[in-house]
């Protein structure tokens, strides 16, 4: 029982060369392009959604930052596209692999960084001190402002990789609950499967949040650091 | 078979039986070709489904069970095989645990 709680999460292979470059090229395919200025209404969906959050995102951060709007559009149709398309049985979410997430959230960190030490040298430094500390206390805070700092791409990516396979899992526990006890206890097995809806009105919540906070935070990143 | 049209250039549905083997041969298998098998196929499904004046959610959904299934067969060799069910080993237990 306990391999297979974590087989769906493991990456499919055919032969043995892995399809999960397949997986993660696939959601590209639902958001066609057009150059045309009136398009057909899925398009006219996804770019009024597009502008929505793009206008959302953007509006706090000046010139500099806004060079990084199709970085960071990009990068939340893609993390809430995939988690989507990983609510659908059987589907495999390259999302709940830490090795992406990692590859996702350390060189966006590192680029907010180094564009702070490129152009701000002095006052990125300055932010590792908070403002209006006692002195005594200065050395100890930078260490531990240093920490924090090199702490956030590592909570980016286990943030998001924690939370999608948790809930993956637990609705995969409470879905094999269902089906066990539906001939054991019947009045059971309902308030189980309002349960597991209302655990996937969540899960649905879920994906689009993560790839919000992921966004977020590295536009906040770079907001300090442009 | 002699036929009027030269073989290389019929649709599929148009090559006789016997033409067949020749016809497989004679299509294009390089990189470029597949890939222009593929965007062919791509916006054939496209201009019929999606970029229509009043298209339906039909257009996508029809993708997304395509990708259910697809997604099906990749894993099923683990959940219906003996060899990759670890559960239906064990005994005592007897009802489906796999969701």
């Amino acid at each position: 029982m306990n391999e297979d709680l974590f087989t769906p999460f493991t990456t499919p292979t055919v032969l043995g060369l892995p399809a999960a470059i397949l997986v993660i090229l696939f959601p590209p395919l639902l958001v066609p392009t057009s150059k045309h200025f009136i398009n057909n209404r899925l398009i006219t969906t996804q770019q009024w959604l597009i502008r929505l959050t793009l206008k959302q995102m953007m509006i706090t951060h000046n010139t500099k930052g806004r060079t990084w709007s199709l970085m960071l559009t990009s990068l939340i149709i893609f993390i809430a596209s995939t988690n989507l398309l990983g609510l659908f049985p059987y589907s495999f979410t390259p999302t709940t692999q830490l090795s992406m997430n990692l590859a996702m959230a350390i060189p966006l960190w590192a680029s907010t960084v180094a564009m702070g030490l490129r152009f701000k040298a002095k006052i990125s430094l300055a932010h590792l001190l908070p403002q209006g500390t006692p002195t005594p206390l200065i050395p100890m805070l930078i260490i531990i402002e240093t920490i924090s700092l090199f702490i956030q791409p590592l909570a980016l990516a286990v943030r998001l990789t924690a939370n999608i396979t948790a809930g993956h899992l637990l609705m995969h526990l409470i879905g094999s609950a269902t089906l066990t006890m539906l001939t054991i206890n019947l009045p059971l097995t309902l308030i189980t499967l309002t349960i597991l809806t209302l655990l996937t009105i969540l899960e649905i919540a879920v994906a689009l949040i993560q790839a919000y906070v992921f966004t977020l935070l590295v536009s906040l990143y770079l907001h300090d650091n442009s | 078979m002699a036929s009027v049209v030269p073989v290389k250039d019929k649709k599929l549905l148009e090559v006789k039986l016997g033409e067949l083997p020749s016809w497989i041969l004679m299509r294009d298998f390089s990189p470029s070709g597949i890939f222009g098998a593929f965007q062919r196929g791509y916006y054939r499904y496209y201009n019929k489904y999606i970029n229509v004046k009043k298209g339906s959610i039909s257009g996508i959904t029809m993708v997304l069970a395509c990708y259910v299934l697809f997604s099906y067969s990749f894993s099923y060799k683990h959940l219906n095989t003996p060899a990759g069910r670890s559960w239906a080993i064990s005994e005592g237990n007897s009802q489906e645990g796999v969701v």
